[in-house]
């Protein structure tokens, strides 16, 4: 790892003034937990002259029921959000991935924003600087040709954050402030399917909060498969969240993460209304395989991946039905 | 750019002018020559670096000096009073919880952290709080197991 670079460190006080700092430099980067952004500096992947240090906006920081459901700020750390009573209680698919993220001493200071707006990873990106130069670089940073696919003319990298998916299954509203004032939209629609502008964000652009609408019936679980249980990035994560009508079901939504580059909340599963589960099971096996476009992003193969994100979607609905 | 910070690290008040981009694990170890702290990883993987910011295990190497303006650190150096090692350091000593030892002050303040707010946490408890905390060498039941003797009650009884 090499030293942080030089840079400023702003505490500004409310959204606009953050906002209005990270307009006045291309190079500037909004600082919540650090647990992503500062060891991708020290990895020589993100160029900055200014950090603006969000822990001060006391509006990034409330968690609490709104209007049917809940508002939950960006600044909120994983470590309050998992132990929250109101999400673990209606929307306990969060509280899983939360709970799942990095290990105990990451989730006390990492955010909610920052586990949203994680770089997008890959084999050939997170390595040191030298790993990199020894390898021409790729068309991530520095480099003209993806290792991935060599013919492409885009990146893979895959998001792997674990909030978005089970956030999305809840029918999360992102909520958006810039430079021309406040908006909000789904937070699928948050993300690009490109690894090196995954956020449909301007640069001046901060997630300011997540609004879930009352759970209404639904249940939910999120699951990941990764290397070593107490610590990794997902390899492939799942949220499902099931309504059921007696035996049927009643409403399903299942979203992934590790898989491409923007977290893919599966379309078309309307179909499997009024299912049973048997049934539902099957056509969903093939809703998934269809839309999977996963790539040698990991050391772990697609293929295995793949399988697994079949498996535990798969599980999950099972799990759902018993309960 | 260059700020002055004011904190407490292992109760004494300090006032220094750091760089903004200085990180605590440096300011520790290069600054204040704290150097029980120790840098792993680096990287926000291995848990070494482990220190206490107003009673809970950060990672010094993914925080910056000037972010804990005002807080209180405390790292591993704190720990012994007059030469004598704390309970917890007494019980990694006798359990034989370190080998190589670089582990050790990370596992050992992440698990201090612990037991200030469960003075008798389970075996689940103990492996849930050091999860970040990387040992090479010892296979972690020693780890577990000292954590154990130096929250134990007089009469040896443990919970698992
Ligand atoms: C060893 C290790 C294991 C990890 N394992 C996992 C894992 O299992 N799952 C997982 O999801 N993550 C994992 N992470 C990554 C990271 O710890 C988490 O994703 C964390 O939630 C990031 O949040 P943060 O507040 O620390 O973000 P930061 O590092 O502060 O920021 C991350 C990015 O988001 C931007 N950002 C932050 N807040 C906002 C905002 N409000 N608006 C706009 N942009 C913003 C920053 O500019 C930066 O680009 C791991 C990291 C490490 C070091
Ligand atoms: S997918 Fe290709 S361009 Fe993107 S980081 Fe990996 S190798 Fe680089
Ligand atoms: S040195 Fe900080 S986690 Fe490894
Ligand atoms: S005792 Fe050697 S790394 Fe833990």
């Amino acid at each position: 790892m090499e030293p942080l670079p030089d840079f400023q460190l702003l505490k500004p006080r409310s959204v606009a003034e953050a906002v209005t700092a990270r307009a006045a430099s291309a190079h500037a980067r909004f600082l919540a937990g650090g647990t992503d952004l500062l060891a991708n500096l020290r990895s020589g992947l993100i160029e900055v002259d200014t950090l603006i240090d969000l822990g001060a906006i006391p509006e990034l920081h409330r968690l609490g029921a709104h209007a049917d459901g809940i508002r939950i700020g960006a600044g909120v750390t994983l470590e309050e959000l998992a132990a929250h009573p109101q999400v673990a209680r209606d929307y306990p698919a969060l509280a899983q991935a939360a709970a799942g993220v990095a290990g105990p001493t990451h989730r006390a200071v990492a955010t909610v924003g920052g586990n949203l707006c994680l770089d997008t990873r890959c084999r050939f990106y997170n390595q040191s600087e030298w790993w990199r130069a020894g390898n021409q670089h790729c068309l991530k940073l520095a480099g003209d040709t993806c290792r991935v696919a060599l013919k492409a003319d885009r990146c893979y990298a895959a998001f792997s954050g674990d909030l978005a998916p089970a956030l999305m299954v809840h029918g999360a509203i992102a909520e958006i402030a810039g430079a021309q004032g406040r908006r909000e939209l789904p937070l699928g629609e948050l993300y690009t399917d490109e690894g090196r502008a995954y956020l449909n964000l301007a640069p001046h652009e901060l997630l300011v909060a997540l609004r879930l609408p009352a759970a209404g019936g639904l249940r939910s679980g999120y699951e990941k498969i990764r290397i070593r249980a107490a610590i990794d990035f997902p390899l492939t994560g799942v949220a499902v969240a099931l309504r059921r009508d007696g035996e049927r079901v009643g409403e399903l939504c299942v979203a992934a993460t590790g898989t491409e580059s923007r977290p893919l909340r599966f379309a078309g599963l309307e179909v499997l209304q009024g299912m049973t589960r048997d049934a539902a099971l099957v056509t969903l096996d093939k809703l998934i395989r269809k839309q999977l476009g996963m790539m040698e992003t990991h050391l772990v193969s697609a293929g295995y991946r793949r399988r697994a994100t079949l498996v535990v979607a798969k599980r999950l609905v099972q799990r759902l039905f018993a309960a | 750019m260059k700020s002055l910070v004011r904190l407490r690290v292992n109760g004494i008040a300090r006032e220094d002018a750091v760089p903004d981009n200085l990180l605590l694990l440096d300011y520790l170890r290069e600054t204040l020559y704290l150097t029980g702290t120790k840098q792993g990883c680096d990287g926000g993987e291995c848990g070494a670096c482990t220190v206490l910011v107003d009673g809970k295990p950060r990672l010094s190497c993914l925080t910056l000096t000037a972010a804990v303006a005002g807080r209180e650190v405390e790292t591993i150096e704190s720990l012994a009073r007059n030469g004598r090692l704390s309970r917890l350091q007494q019980a990694f000593h006798e359990k034989l919880g370190a080998q190589c030892g670089y582990c050790t002050p990370g596992m050992i303040m992440a698990a201090e952290g612990l037991l200030r707010k469960n003075a008798s946490p389970s075996v689940a408890e103990i492996r849930a709080a050091l999860a970040g905390n990387l040992c090479r060498c010892t296979g972690y039941v020693k780890i577990v197991e000292s954590v154990q003797a130096a929250c134990a009650p007089p009469n040896g009884v443990t919970r698992t």
